[in-house]
């Protein structure tokens, strides 16, 4: 035994703090392994995953649509969401006068503190109708919910974003301004390559918000199964899908839902691994050190 | 391996089962118990009642949970609850062993957007535009305008009824596969009503002002054309017990179907059936 039980208790206590995460997850994705294999042994790997039809009560699952759904939703969305957001945090860390950043700021925090099924009402009462009329069809859509989505992950783009360009060393701005280089030409040439890794971890921030987002995604995209041929045409993504219809489900339709539940953890991680590549590949080295 | 890590895995997992037998082990009490699950149809009204029986019978516990008609059968099957709730007829292999007790009625009606001039649908009509072969409204004497299907969810107890009573059960016509797909009842009506050209089917319990409800076969779907049978889409609800009730259960079932029972059913916009 150490001679200090106390330092020894603490050390300890720490452990399981900090490892208690990781057994948690690991139980998750192990129940969620144990209750989705059953099904994808039972319909087929293949005909689970690129099957066209979802029909539990005629014993078709296939999610290929909704994997599709899922994908362009999230990618709709970070279209929308990545440039308004990256301008947004570079007006806000660069050129916003003290008193406007004032304002900004906690109103784009309340952003991301209203919850998601607020979100997905107002876009249920006052988004589709809106869309309906401008574009047609049911205004349920692929393009309504990623508006949604967008107003739901611009404020961890613009939060997370401004930070990073903020701590990009201030001599970076002063070197630049003093060989002569204009605001903008410092923001565009020094300040962001500085800052793009931090700026690539908002996006993976938000992206793992936006594939993951169900209530909101729900009231808006018209969950209906099938591969969207315009962006105004109703989907269906993985997550609604499972929470739609996990209150019913039994027996092997409940057992596809939590295949469903693999399918999105392996779509984030793959999402993950390449969003990490590129952090790390994007890296500025500085002396010792990197930003 | 390191010590250090062997021995902070076993106090994890000391604390993780000490939790689980902390908040496993429920401490029993004498007060009787009734646990009520199955169609989410029937839930709010299975509430409302186990509100009131509780306000007057303070010994007796009673909880009610959701979970679908087919949970609410498989669940007296396993005994996990003393009544399983159902939101439409037996099916004739699923009565072995169970005793049935018709608590309400309910209509499902189709609703339609308030603007809409269409008032009244057959029940083919109903079939055909819910299937997609009518997907125009001046196919039945209304604007020329495209047909805005709204359903609900796979296993919804109202979709359900739905197919069994007007698309002619599973072997008949299937939903319009493009039909919006709405997850409850709120969100139907939220798009029902912001929607000229839409059509869904509600509960008649949740029928309110801000949408139409469509006449079907002529006839509008209330209380009286229900109970006598000429309103066509309508549903029994159904408290199911394992064998037949007894004990609290049973002065549960009876209470509700007692005048005061009913009158509270008649208040959660349900039919009561006496």
């Amino acid at each position: 035994m150490p001679k200090n039980i106390d330092e020894y208790l603490i050390e300890k206590g720490l452990f399981i703090t900090a490892i208690s995460s990781v057994v948690i997850i690991l139980l998750i994705i192990v129940f969620i392994f144990w209750e989705g294999y059953p099904a994808i042994l039972n319909i087929g790997f293949f005909d689970f995953l690129f099957g066209m039809e979802w029909s539990p009560s005629n014993d078709l699952y296939g999610i290929f649509p909704m994997i599709i759904g899922s994908l362009a939703i999230t990618g709709l969305s970070l279209l929308m969401a990545i440039p308004l957001g990256i301008f947004c945090a570079i007006f806000m860390a660069e050129i916003a006068p003290k008193q406007m950043r004032k304002i900004l700021r906690p109103t784009i925090q309340t952003l991301s503190g209203i919850p998601s099924v607020v979100y997905g009402f107002f876009g249920l009462i006052v988004l589709v109708p809106f869309m309906r009329v401008q574009f047609g069809g049911t205004g349920f859509s692929m393009f309504t919910a990623s508006i949604i989505l967008t107003v739901m992950i611009l404020p961890i783009i613009v939060s997370v974003s401004e930070d990073a360009i903020k701590s990009v060393p201030s001599e970076y701005k002063e070197a630049s301004m003093a060989l002569g280089a204009t605001h903008w030409q410092t923001i565009k040439n020094v300040l962001f390559p500085a800052a793009i890794p931090g700026i690539i971890t908002s996006i993976i921030l938000g992206m793992g918000r936006a594939i993951g987002e169900t209530l909101a995604i729900i009231m808006v995209a018209g969950n209906v199964v099938q591969i969207p041929s315009s962006i105004f045409d109703p989907v269906r993504a993985l997550t609604s899908n499972i929470a739609i219809e996990m209150g019913y489900a039994t027996g092997i339709h409940y057992n596809a839902l939590f295949a469903t539940g693999i399918v999105l953890i392996f779509m984030i991680l793959v999402l993950l691994v390449i969003a990490n590549y590129f952090h790390y590949k994007k890296k500025v080295t500085v002396g010792g050190g990197y930003l | 391996m390191d010590t250090k890590y062997i021995i902070g895995v076993i106090v994890l997992l000391i604390v993780i089962v000490g939790a689980y037998l902390a908040f496993a082990g429920g401490s029993s009490t004498e007060e009787e118990k009734i646990t009520i699950a199955g169609s989410t149809s029937v839930q709010p009204v299975a509430e409302k009642l186990a509100e009131k029986y509780m306000e007057k019978h303070p010994n007796v516990k009673i909880t009610v949970q959701g979970g679908g008609s087919s949970v609410g059968l498989k669940s007296i099957g396993d005994g996990t609850a003393d009544i399983g709730t159902y939101s439409s007829e037996l099916k004739d292999d699923e009565t072995a062993g169970i005793t049935s007790y018709e608590i309400a009625k309910d209509g499902i009606v189709i609703a339609a957007n308030n603007e809409n001039s269409v008032n009244d649908l057959t029940t083919e009509q109903a079939k055909e535009i819910f299937g997609g072969n009518i997907t125009n409204w001046d196919a039945v004497d209304g604007v020329s305008a495209t047909i805005n299907v709204i359903t609900r969810e796979d296993g919804s107890g109202t979709r359900d009824a739905f197919i069994s009573i007007v698309m002619g059960g599973k072997e008949g016509t299937p939903i319009l596969k493009t039909a919006v797909v709405q997850s409850s009842t709120e969100a139907v009506k939220q798009s029902v009503k912001g929607d000229p050209n839409a059509i869904g089917y509600i509960s008649l319990a949740d029928l309110s002002d801000d949408i139409k409800a469509l006449q079907v076969d002529g006839v509008s779907p209330s209380n009286e054309t229900i109970l006598d049978g000429t309103y066509k889409i309508q549903r029994p609800f159904l408290f199911l017990t394992k064998g037949d009730a007894e004990g609290a259960t049973l002065d549960f079932i009876n209470w509700v179907l007692s005048a005061e029972g009913q009158e509270i059913i008649k208040e959660t916009g349900a039919v009561p059936v006496k």
